[in-house]
């Protein structure tokens, strides 16, 4: 499935992955155009019926990302929001939907590398897996 | 008014981003301002580049929101294509005269529609883009001007010149022409004046004869998107991309020949930015740049000096340029040069940029007349290291290139330091001739369906070259609710919120969404264009369309496109579900606290004190002073102590400061305008509550362990000379007529491990280099040194150490000196030197390491305020360009050395410019926080508790809400919820969820994505 394009959305943290998209735009990074980015004030709010939606709806991979360990806008949204995910990676694995479709990375503001790496590898992930297997998607 | 009353109004010459900083912060903090601009337009010279260094932002971008505000706000006049003609009064009480030019268009009544501009036959050399174009007799400088209002140019207009044509008149639907117009008289009374004109760029170029010879600013309008060549980087003779640029530095700089004999200190960091971006506009550019020492000493330069070195493949090199001519035929330029080495080169250029210096403004000598201040040798205006800010007419400051070149940052942490010293004056002024705006009653749309408003952004060609508008406006014009969609060259600018406001009237909208930059930057500015028509703020949203899309695709303008429309669509969704929010309104504890009682953190506490708040200042040790009590003498021969002493003697004995030494912060909580901190020294816990805190907790030497230093008592660092220096009868060697000091530069800078230069080992190494040669003649003087970093008039101690004999060798980084012992044990420095290509080894009686700046472990202290670091452990701020003294948590602020290496006199500058920050917070009597906090569905809640518990500020409380049923729910303190979200993202019940971000709006913006 070479000419797969798979759709994924980040959800990002308002003051770091979201800083750091921006940061990436203006060191003119590049990055594939099939990630779309959602702003939330932090990744403690990503709730895990939002990934559910996404994925109901046909989205093939869902990208949280968030600040580093201790450096949290929130104190500790970021533990709140990894052990969520990590929590719906086992059901999605259970139901053999794939725990590999839903990732959690943390960055720093300061890191647009890390950013570009992350949508990149996850976009590489998705097109291996393939599409979304959810059948009529809403 | 009583005779002794000050006038609580400042008057501020120049309209340049020293102008704007200042007026904004005055009108902020209760003064009313005229800001008079001699030009038709406020911007200067930093609305004319194209990006900004290290960030390459846009500087147009970060400019405009600015201009916007200076041009709407309430408390800021401003008076353009003037300029003063009397000035008279003492501080408190001035009378100033200023003459408005005759602009023959009426500013009330032009709309700025440029119908006039198409028509108008006369073409003149366009200034705004230095001369590369041509404009019309009747213009704008350039498209986001403010205000945006033409101006005809009386010496090139037909009409007024001769007589004849007349056209725009007959255009102007609005009537605003008036070729008949006169020059105005106005007289103010204001309590202070800020001086602010700028620079004028170096122009006696010898060799701007020659076609594809241009200047550093042309450089930068032909890299600008709305630049001659729409960005394309063409060569002025035939329009051809150029391969091989040249870039010549040093233009008007560091010569004495033509009386410049200072450094400009900005042309290093912005040729290196010019390379880059052109490199970023055309990839198989190989741009070299001709220098003699790169000055890259500001925050965070060095990295971008090595990126790009590294990444970008910009080659550098070291050499003196000695003639450049022209080829006739192919209009090539053939540089001759003497490399490292001392050969003769010749090398062919397609393309040559000269670095212009910077100049003092040419109406300095005016300035000087009207104002009766002291000019210093090459016309800028005389300050001194102590006391940055003011002129030698009391009442009377500046800021800004005016008094030295000057970046950006250091431009406005002055401007701020500026108001902070304007304040001092006038503080009991404040509040008495401000008014406050008033907004049109707001619409309440509660139940009404949603109709929404939508502008794509071109961005210039920073969208449109990339992604499709037009198709992407097509396609939001079908989605459901839309009722307009249009696109604009810039949302930004003024006309486009006009637009935006009439568009909300005419087609009863009552949610916009605009898809352009990153709500990060523009997002305010759009939601006071929403207030002024009426609309509850909440009911804005944006779509990032460039810095997340046509930036990051380039390479793939049809995902790109797709991208933007499914932001677009995912945005308006999201603005279905939007509805209007109430900021609560917080009360200001009118305190601040000082962390930090070195040179940045007095000036913090002493200003904010001398404007009327009470201040605590909390310093660790047992003296206050910080690392100027190590400062025994300036490079221009002033003993800080002196000013050191008198600052602390005025500090601890104000009346509305008190002094915690000895005393560390144990803990800060609460948020802006209402902290409560808890301070610990030996008489115990102390709690103190405050508004504001300014970080000035300093850095310290970095303490090496190379070159045998701690091995040998013979190796010291350069702070451990100067201490000598100031004995009496001290000497390092015993024979008085042959002694040799070797010193050694960037001795823990700009290595691996600590990337960024420490700013002041160059010119420490130089002051201490001229005092050994004062002490000692006969004492040889070495300096191996990587690149010399005397920026500013600090050059001319560079030159004077020159002429005094002392000697500099030039190392590189892969070939660092060593030092070694001999035979006969005496110290031996080896080290390539460059123009002989051979390694020599000096015998030295002493070896000086000018050691780095090393930040203290600051972690704690972020942590507990919740503000960032740099990756070298500084404090980092919430812009490096604009905002340089704020972080972006509200309420805190940051000076001195822990925010990067700096001089004395720039640490005073921040240390004022973070109290004139602070002051504006604390002079209100209450601030509305933000309204995106979470809300609770009572009639969902379970009051299970569990949201309690996820809750980091303890914002939630099970309450009874209903007396007569007893029913419990969750209830949200407003004062201390941050609309984090943890809360809504764990509620079982979905009863708890964060305003401006509710999961209905994720759900439908989730939905959109096609």
């Amino acid at each position: 499935m070479s000419d797969f394009e798979p759709k994924i959305i980040t959800f990002c943290c308002n003051y770091c992955s979201y800083v750091a998209a921006d940061t990436a735009g203006t060191r003119k990074e590049h990055y594939p155009a099939n990630v779309e980015l959602l702003r939330l004030p932090c990744s403690g709010k990503v709730d895990i019926l939002y990934i559910l939606e996404a994925f109901n709806k046909g989205v093939d991979g869902v990208l949280v990302t968030g600040c580093r360990k201790e450096q949290c806008h929130f104190m500790e949204g970021n533990y709140k929001a990894e052990a969520k995910v990590m929590f719906l990676k086992d059901i999605l694995d259970e139901i053999g939907f794939g725990g590999n479709r839903l990732h959690v990375q943390f960055m720093s503001a300061g890191e647009p590398d890390e950013f570009v790496r992350a949508v990149t590898d996850m976009t590489a992930r998705i097109k291996e897996l393939g599409p979304n297997p959810v059948e009529n998607k809403k | 008014m009583g005779e002794n009353t000050p006038i609580g109004s400042v008057l501020i010459v120049g309209g340049g981003i020293a102008g704007i900083q200042s007026a904004l912060d005055l009108a902020e903090s209760g003064f009313y301002v005229y800001l008079v601009e001699e030009g038709p337009s406020i911007g200067g010279v930093m609305a004319q580049l194209d990006k900004t260094f290290p960030t390459n932002d846009c500087s147009l971008c970060i400019l405009s929101p600015k201009l916007v505000e200076c041009g709407r706000h309430l408390n800021v006049k401003n008076i353009t294509y003037s300029e003063i003609i009397g000035f008279e009064g003492t501080p408190g009480n001035f009378k100033v005269k200023i003459r408005k030019k005759p602009r023959y268009v009426d500013l009330e009544k032009c709309v700025g529609c440029g119908i006039c501009a198409q028509k108008c036959p006369v073409k003149v050399d366009d200034n705004y883009n230095e001369k590369l174009a041509k404009r019309r007799a009747i213009y704008v400088e350039y498209p986001q001007a403010v205000p945006l209002c033409y101006a005809i140019d009386a010496e090139h207009c037909l009409k007024i010149t001769k007589g004849k044509c007349g056209v725009c008149q007959k255009l102007c639907k609005s009537g605003a022409i008036d070729y008949e117009a006169k020059e105005e008289i106005i007289e103010i009374e204001v309590g202070a004046v800020l001086l602010t004109p700028g620079l004028e760029k170096f122009k006696n170029n010898p060799y701007i004869g020659f076609d594809n010879v241009v200047s550093s600013i042309q450089f930068e309008r032909i890299l600008s998107a709305s630049g001659p060549f729409k960005g394309h980087v063409e060569r002025p003779s035939d329009g051809k991309s150029p391969e091989k640029i040249a870039f010549l530095q040093c233009v008007g700089s560091r010569d004495v020949s033509i009386e410049h004999g200072y450094c400009s200190s900005v042309c290093c960091m912005y040729a290196i930015k010019e390379a880059i971006i052109a490199k970023e506009h055309a990839h198989h550019l190989k741009p070299t740049i001709f220098y003699m020492d790169i000055r890259a000493f500001g925050k965070g330069f060095e990295s971008y000096y090595e990126r790009a070195k590294n990444e970008y493949g910009i080659n550098f090199r070291r050499s003196k340029v000695v003639q450049i001519e022209e080829d006739i035929e192919t209009k090539d330029i053939i540089i001759r040069c003497v490399d490292e080495n001392g050969n003769q080169v010749k090398e062919r250029f397609e393309l040559v940029i000269m670095s212009v210096g910077l100049e003092p403004t040419k109406t300095s000598k005016r300035i000087k007349d009207v104002f009766g201040i002291s000019l210093e040798k090459y016309g800028f205006a005389q300050t001194n290291s102590s006391s940055p800010l003011t002129t030698s007419r009391p009442g009377v400051f500046v800021s800004g290139a005016f008094s030295q070149p000057k970046d950006i940052p250091e431009t406005v942490v002055q401007s701020s330091g500026a108001v902070s010293a304007a304040a001092e004056i006038l503080g009991g002024a404040r509040g008495s001739l401000t008014k406050e705006k008033k907004y049109p009653d707001e619409l309440n749309i509660f139940g009404d369906p949603p109709r929404i408003g939508v502008f794509i952004c071109h961005c210039g060609i920073n969208i449109g070259s990339v992604v499709d508008v037009p198709s992407v406006v097509e396609h939001v014009k079908t989605l459901p609710n839309v009722y307009f969609a249009s696109e604009s060259l810039y949302t930004c600018a003024t006309d486009t919120q006009n637009q935006i406001k009439e568009a909300i009237v005419e087609h009863k909208l009552n949610r916009f969404v605009v898809a352009a930059c990153s709500p990060r930057t523009h997002e305010p500015l759009f939601q006071e264009t929403l207030r002024e028509a009426g609309l509850n703020k909440y009911l804005f949203e944006m779509a990032n369309i460039r810095d997340q899309c046509s930036w990051v695709h380039m390479q793939d303008p049809e995902g790109a496109t797709e991208k933007a429309k499914d932001l677009a669509s995912m945005a308006i969704s999201k603005a279905r579900r939007l509805f209007s929010l109430t900021p609560h309104s917080l009360g200001v504890t009118s305190k601040g606290l000082v962390i930090g009682g070195g040179i940045a953190g007095l000036n913090s506490a002493y200003s904010l004190a001398e404007q009327g708040f009470e201040v605590a200042l909390v310093e660790r040790e047992e003296v206050l002073g910080g690392q100027a009590n190590e400062i025994h003498f300036t490079l221009d021969n002033n003993s800080p102590k002196k000013y050191l002493d008198e600052l602390i003697k005025n500090v601890e004995n104000h009346p509305k400061i008190s002094v915690c030494k000895k005393t560390q912060i144990k803990n800060i909580e609460g948020f802006v305008g209402n902290f409560k901190t808890t301070l610990n020294n030996c008489k115990g816990e102390i709690s103190y509550e405050h508004g504001a805190v300014i970080v000035a907790t300093g850095a310290c030497e970095y303490e090496p362990n190379e070159y045998l230093y701690g091995k040998d008592p013979k190796v010291i660092t350069q702070r451990k000379l100067e201490k000598k220096l100031t004995e009496e009868n001290w000497q390092f060697t015993s024979n008085k007529e042959k002694s040799s000091i070797v010193m050694i530069q960037c001795v823990g800078s700009r290595e691996k491990e600590r990337p960024n230069c420490s700013r002041i080992c160059c010119s420490q190494a130089i002051k201490n280099a001229l005092r050994v040669k004062e002490l000692n003649p006969y004492t040889d003087v070495y300096i191996l040194y990587r690149d010399i970093r005397t920026y500013g008039f600090r050059e001319e101690y560079y030159r004077l150490a020159r002429e005094k004999g002392i000697i500099f060798i030039q190392y590189d980084a892969s070939k660092k000196p060593l030092v070694e012992y001999d035979d006969e044990y005496n110290i031996n420095v080896k080290v390539r030197d460059p123009i002989i290509n051979q390694e020599i080894s000096l015998i030295s009686d002493l070896v000086v390491l000018s050691v780095g700046i090393k930040p203290y472990e600051n972690k704690n202290i972020a942590k507990m305020l919740k503000v960032p670091l740099t990756l070298d452990g500084f404090f980092l701020e919430a812009h490096v360009k604009l905002r340089p003294v704020e972080f972006s948590t509200e309420g805190v602020f940051v000076a001195g050395l822990a925010h990067s290496p700096k001089f004395i006199d720039e640490s005073i500058s921040q240390g004022k410019a973070a109290s004139a920050k602070a002051a504006s917070l604390l002079s209100k009597d209450h601030i509305s926080a933000d309204g995106t906090i979470s809300t609770v569905d009572i009639d969902r809640c379970t009051s299970c508790g569990s949201c309690i518990n996820l809750c980091a500020y303890n914002a939630i409380e099970i309450k009874i809400v209903n007396e007569r049923t007893g029913k419990k729910s969750a209830q949200i303190n407003e004062a201390l919820c941050k609309g984090c979200g943890a809360c809504s993202a764990n509620c079982r019940c979905n009863a708890i969820d964060v305003c401006g971000t509710t999961a209905e709006q994720i759900y439908e913006a989730v939905c959109a994505f096609k």
